[in-house]
């Protein structure tokens, strides 16, 4: 307890004196036998006590920029050019020997994924004394003490024991907040986090962010903040530097570059969330295109689905919203027959379709197609786009020659694609967006009424995903399809929603129209859901949190579990 | 603690199943002999009376269950009936050679085990060095080499030109115990060089996999020091794969023994085997197919077993 | 090996693609006459068709230079087999005085040839173990193929006394029964190979197809076949081999299907393994849901896909079933006499080497030399398919 205090008291008498400072950093990636710029000279200064957020998408390197601030750069990296000045020291001349007694000590790192950053092998609380002890800074008995001191502190519960737990032992949010205390264990004086919270749901999110931003706090230490998502960022950071292709856009203290943002890609990245589905005036009709009546489902002995039904009318957008684990794919696959239910039936269009995929004729599995989260693992890379498209063509509509290349053409032109350019592409030549495109052209090709899109944007950066949505939209207006819209976004679900059902642990708990399930009163799951999507607003958590304590917001239940 | 004796347990139930079933294969595989089995090993000018003579002795008028029960009995018991060739029993026929095989492969795997380990571990330590690549080529090309000639290089080598060992390694039970280990150097030695590039190959691929993965990362940016990341953070989690890839090769050396025994000569239990097949001594064959059958699971079933003793998901429950 | 370094030498760079076909062709063309004339056979008239037969196949290589690498490759070899009926129908009557090895071997060549020339591009960034493995593996390629030819003696052929010395005459000496070394190490590599290969494809089709039925069918199929494959694979391979080996006797016929059978299972595992991985692929759910049949599902979603991971296995495979089959011949349950083998030459000659001989080293050597050439190419194809996924 002594330590923390004095290095906070000298934290604080310093503050505002430069401690890190990178200047034309360069680093190379290695790719098919040659190395490659990937960050091509960033500049970074990071003064006491001050949290720096690196915001970018994929392929910006702000990872690799977070990993260089310690010296450090992953196997098939380097560090090509620049200067990573710490305290006054060169980085990344320093031999391994000087970097080892920063890394843990000094400058501290929290991965993205704390499961895997764990040792399997080795209980939390042995794993945090490890650079305490080995640096020589504090005996086991008092970096134990501190240990269960800061899980305390970081709101973990039982904080007494959760240390001598494995990490298996243990849930995801824990495991972050875990993984927290231990970079703190030496109160260093920069802690880089990469990514904490990217693999969280937003319930869980909330409780680590506020976590890691009181401790940041009490104990004035600096930090580099690395994420995707501007609005998370923005409750975290002073100031945020904007990333993109290894370049710096933009930087500039938070509250600056969220009210006036200077560059159209800061702009852009601010905007992505505005677009919305104008509302629609018609009444559903009478039958719905697919009916969910009471189903009840299981994986094994596990069941998943208890008594779910739901709607979807024709030329809708019906979102199901929920986190991981209530349900909402496996709906999407008792709907397409991969899992038959256990009790109740899918009806489409008033008629009783067999549980069993392999049951149902051509016609029925026609009009019901699929896009899938990973666009990835969804098209076979072995295939070009003209076969992944044609092949629907071919098996479903029986078109052959040049019947089949005029219409493939035709659906790439619809989902803004150049056909002379990416009839004949391989799925390894297309970015992110490009193959997402190309799974929604083959669902395309089968002519469906409906398409059931399983958190088709999640995978993507914010921006492609905008693109991806209004491209939905528009495809919708003009062929009249319904969506059964999985997400578990709730920014995506305001875009393009028309009715919404919220999901928990394999029940539907409310639904209706998008105005009605997301103005007030909600039901108290969907308040936490909504109330936990970050915003861009810089005061967003602690208003947040403040209303949270004083119980007029809804929090997790048992909260800090 | 009671999932994973649970598991032990469920372990140890299928690798008996699959001794069971190994025992029906290996009795069963003599009916699919195609045409008469009497008349096969007595020849075509046999009178029927010797052939009835010899079929009663084998059991042969009996029922196939009936049969492969009499004898799986006898194994249980000790007792593998009587060769064809020399009217001996089996049991004793197998007795020292088993003994003698034994020896060869425990001084193999002495050598062996340690040596790999250590090899490997520094392969991956300092992979894609210089050290790393020489290694692999040589371990490359040595795990292509058949073991007779790795044997008949180091006859020539250094018994035949240097004269420092016998060729043949004709040991029996009145010799000291000096000049047995000095005749079965060679055999061991062999057997040696084929297991340690397999072995070291195996346990370089699972360090560095083991290496590439993120809580060494986390290990490395904490600021441990080298040693302290093999030994405090790898080698708990390399402990699986590494008792996976000693058992593997154990099970590798009780096979590879056969080919060493016949280049040296060496009275062991794979000599014994290869001559009776040469000579269709049918219930030898079996009888040391067993006994090698039996040696490969029960090694596997230790490597399992072991694995799973040593997984601390398993270990510490939720 | 003329081919390999003519095209390795002589043309680098841009140029390649027409430069290194012509001289394929050319080579392909040099070796039909090298073959004609030592088989006796009315060669110069012969000339006439061979030239417009490469002619041709030249103007079609052109035209496919234009398609997708793969494609190309395909098509030659297809179209290459079609140029050797061609060949057969109009000169029967030369043709039919080859043995039908001689036949399958040259066809073995020129799909070696063209692939190099398809696959250049890769071939240059190989390193030097790669190189020597394929270098080898064509050496052993013409050997087994042209092996009447090279061969000085007859295979079976007793051409002077026992154990006679190296010379003149008798390059490597003479074997146990007085035949010709030499001649039996070079109808060697035409009958180990030989059978070793037919084996490993053998074991391929079985343990391949039944490992893909398996992941792709799921449920009892797959739990049923997995099971028999445990105990199967519970039993150490030579020792399952000695067993039946010795029930159903040591012809050629009989090593081939006992050891294609306990090979397949070893295939069966890493073909269900690797299948497995495709499998629960997104892609192959959108096909089922699609409706698509089993067949379809298997050849076009799943097979591209495992292709590298099985081109591997099957050379590791081909190594173990060599090093196998010589590892019973040796023990004397393999390949039997007359039959020039490996495996049986070093045991028929093991005495020589107390002499001080190393004579029965050189076909224990040819062993090793194939598998590790063989490895050597793996070890490569292995480090490119990995390197491509990262």
């Amino acid at each position: 307890m002594s330590t923390d205090s004095t290095t906070a008291e000298a934290g604080g008498d310093r503050k505002g004196e430069v401690i890190l400072q990178m200047r034309g950093l360069r680093i190379e990636g290695r790719a098919d036998e040659e190395w490659h710029e990937i960050v091509h000279g960033v500049d970074v200064v990071l003064r006491r006590g001050e949290v720096l957020g690196l915001i970018g998408e994929s392929g910006a390197g702000k990872s690799t920029i977070g990993l260089a601030a310690m010296g450090f750069s992953r196997d098939g990296c380097r560090i090509s050019g620049g200067t990573v000045m710490f305290d006054g020291v060169d980085l990344t001349k320093a031999s391994d020997e000087e970097l080892r007694r920063y890394h843990g000590s000094r400058i501290a790192y929290v991965a993205q994924s704390a499961a895997a950053s764990f040792n399997p092998a080795h209980k939390l609380i042995d794993q945090y004394c490890e650079a305490p002890t080995q640096h020589g800074i504090q005996p086991r008995r008092e970096a134990e003490a501190e240990a269960i001191d800061l899980y305390r502190r970081l709101q973990l519960p039982d904080p007494e024991n959760i240390g001598f737990r494995y990490p298996h032992q243990v849930s995801g949010g824990q495991l972050q907040r875990a993984m927290t205390a231990m970079a703190m264990a030496c109160r260093p004086d920069l802690i880089v986090f990469d990514e904490p919270t990217t693999a969280l749901d937003v319930t869980t999110q909330i409780e680590v962010l506020s976590a890691i931003k009181g401790i940041v706090e009490q104990f004035d230490t600096a930090a580099i903040y690395i994420t995707h998502d501007l609005a998370v960022v923005s409750q975290m950071a002073d100031r945020i530097m904007v990333l993109r292709y290894g370049n710096l856009v933009e930087e500039g203290y938070t509250r600056q570059m969220i009210q006036d943002p200077q560059k159209d890609y800061t702009r852009d990245l601010l905007a992505v969330r505005s677009f919305r589905k104008p509302p629609i005036n018609e009444e559903n009709p009478e039958i719905p295109l697919v009916k969910v009546d009471n189903v009840t489902a299981a994986y094994g002995k596990l069941v998943v689905l208890k008594g779910v039904s739901m709607e979807i009318h024709k030329k809708r957008t019906v979102a199901v919203v929920g986190e991981s684990g209530s349900g909402k794919s496996t709906t999407a696959r008792v709907i397409t027959g991969l899992l038959p239910p256990l009790e109740g039936e899918i009806q489409y269009d008033g008629q009783t379709l067999p549980r069993d995929y392999r049951k149902r004729n051509k016609d029925e599995l026609r009009r019901l197609q699929m896009i899938y989260q990973m666009a990835d693992t969804a098209i076979n890379p072995r295939q070009r786009v003209a076969d992944i498209i044609g092949r629907p063509l071919e098996f479903y509509l029986g078109l052959r020659g040049d019947e089949k290349e005029q219409r493939v053409r035709d659906l790439l032109e619809m989902i803004e694609l150049d056909p002379d350019q990416f009839y004949a592409r391989l799925p390894g030549e297309l970015s992110g967006g490009q193959k997402q495109r190309v799974c929604i052209a083959r669902a395309l090709a089968a002519e469906p009424e409906m398409i059931i899109c399983d958190e088709v944007t999640s995978a993507l950066d914010q921006l492609v995903a905008e693109e991806i949505l209004k491209l939905l939209q528009r495809l919708q207006d003009e062929l009249g399809l319904a969506y059964m819209f999985i997400t578990h976004d709730i920014a995506t679900v305001r875009a393009i929603a028309d009715e919404i059902y919220v999901m928990l642990q394999g029940e539907v708990v409310e639904n209706g129209p998008k105005q009605d399930v997301l103005s007030p009163p909600h039901h108290e799951y969907t308040e936490l859901l909504l109330s936990s999507v970050p915003e861009m607003d810089p005061d967003w958590l602690e208003g947040l949190l403040e209303r949270r304590a004083a119980g007029t917001a809804p929090s997790l239940p048992g909260s800090g579990n | 603690m009671h999932d994973i004796l649970k598991m032990i347990a469920r372990r140890l139930g299928f690798g008996l199943g699959t001794l069971l079933a190994v025992s029906i294969i290996i009795a069963g595989a003599v009916e699919l002999l195609p045409g008469d089995l009497a008349q096969e090993i007595l020849g075509q000018s046999a009178t029927e009376e010797n052939l009835a003579q010899f079929r009663k002795e084998l059991g042969l008028d009996k029922p196939v269950y009936e049969r492969y029960l009499t004898w799986l009995g006898g194994m249980v018991q000790g007792d593998f009936g009587k060769s064809l060739a020399n009217q001996r029993e089996i049991s004793e026929l197998m007795g020292v050679r088993l003994k003698n095989t034994l020896y060869l492969a425990a001084i193999a795997a002495v050598i062996s085990v340690p040596l790999s380990l250590f090899l490997g571990i520094l392969a991956a330590l300092y992979r894609n060095g210089i050290y790393d690549r020489t290694v692999n080529v040589t371990t490359l090309s040595s795990i292509s080499f058949p073991e007779f000639f790795v044997a008949y290089i180091l006859i020539f080598v250094l018994s035949v030109h240097l004269d420092l060992l016998p060729s043949i390694s004709n040991i029996s039970e009145d010799l000291d115990a000096g000049e047995r280990l000095r005749r079965a150097v060679l055999p061991a030695l062999t057997l040696t060089l084929v297991v340690v590039a397999h072995m070291m190959r195996m346990t370089r691929a699972a360090i560095i996999n083991l290496l590439a993965s993120p809580y060494i990362e986390m290990a490395r940016l904490k600021g441990l020091k080298p040693g302290r990341i093999i030994t405090k953070h790898a080698l708990p989690n390399a402990l699986a794969p590494i008792i996976n890839v000693v058992v593997l090769n154990l099970a590798y050396l009780i096979v590879g023994v056969v080919v060493v025994e016949v280049v040296f000569v060496y009275p062991g239990l794979g000599q014994l085997l290869v001559d009776s097949v040469s000579k269709r001594d049918i219930p030898v064959v079996q009888a040391c197919c067993l006994v090698f059958a039996m040696t490969f699971i029960l090694l596997n079933l230790l490597a399992d077993v072991l694995s799973i003793l040593s997984n601390p998901r398993l270990l510490h429950p939720r | 090996m003329s081919m390999t370094s003519l095209s390795g030498g002589a043309f680098s760079g841009q140029s390649s693609p027409w430069a290194s076909r012509i001289a394929v062709a050319a080579v392909h063309f040099f070796l039909m006459v090298l073959f004609l004339q030592n088989t006796g056979a009315d060669t110069w008239a012969s000339i006439g068709g061979f030239l417009f037969i490469h002619l041709y196949s030249v103007l079609v290589l052109a035209y496919w230079s234009k398609m997708e690498r793969t494609a190309a490759g395909d098509t030659l070899i297809v179209t290459l087999m079609l140029e050797y009926v061609v060949m057969v129908l109009l000169f029967w009557d030369d043709f039919r005085s080859w043995p039908w090895s001689t036949f399958f071997g040259l066809v073995m060549v020129q799909v070696v040839a063209f692939a190099a020339v398809t696959y250049w591009k890769e071939l240059r960034q190989a390193p030097p173990t790669a190189w020597f493995g394929l270098i080898v593996i064509m050496l052993y390629i013409m050997i087994a193929a042209t092996a009447p030819i090279i061969a000085p003696f007859g295979e079976t052929e007793i051409v002077g006394s026992e154990y006679e010395e190296w010379g003149e005459e008798y390059l490597l000496g003479t074997d146990n029964l007085g035949r010709d070394m030499l001649t039996r190490i070079v109808y060697g590599a035409r009958n180990t190979v030989g059978i070793a290969f037919v084996t490993t494809v053998l074991a391929f089709v079985i343990g391949g197809l039944c490992g893909l039925l398996a992941a792709t069918m799921r449920g009892w199929t797959d739990e049923v076949m997995s099971r028999i494959v445990d105990i199967l694979m519970a039993i150490p391979s030579l020792i399952f081999g000695l067993l039946l080996l010795t029930i159903f006797g040591t012809s050629v016929l009989s090593l081939i299907i006992v050891i294609a059978l306990l090979d397949s299972t070893r295939v069966y595992r890493l073909a269900r393994a690797v299948a497995m991985n495709v499998v629960v692929m997104e892609f192959v759910e959108a096909a089922r849901l699609r409706g698509e049949g089993l067949w379809w599902i298997i050849r076009h979603e799943i097979l591209p896909n495992i292709m590298p991971p099985l081109v591997a296995e099957f050379g590791l495979r081909f190594c173990f079933v060599f090093l196998f089959i010589s590892a019973l011949s040796f023990l004397g349950l393999g390949i039997q006499p007359p039959t020039a083998d490996w495996g049986s030459m070093v045991r028929d000659n093991a005495t020589l080497i107390t002499f001080g001989e190393p004579t029965p080293l050189i076909p224990a050597g040819a062993i090793a030399l194939l598998t590790v050439g063989v490895n050597f190419v793996v070890d490569w194809f292995l480090h490119k398919a990995s390197g491509l996924k990262e």
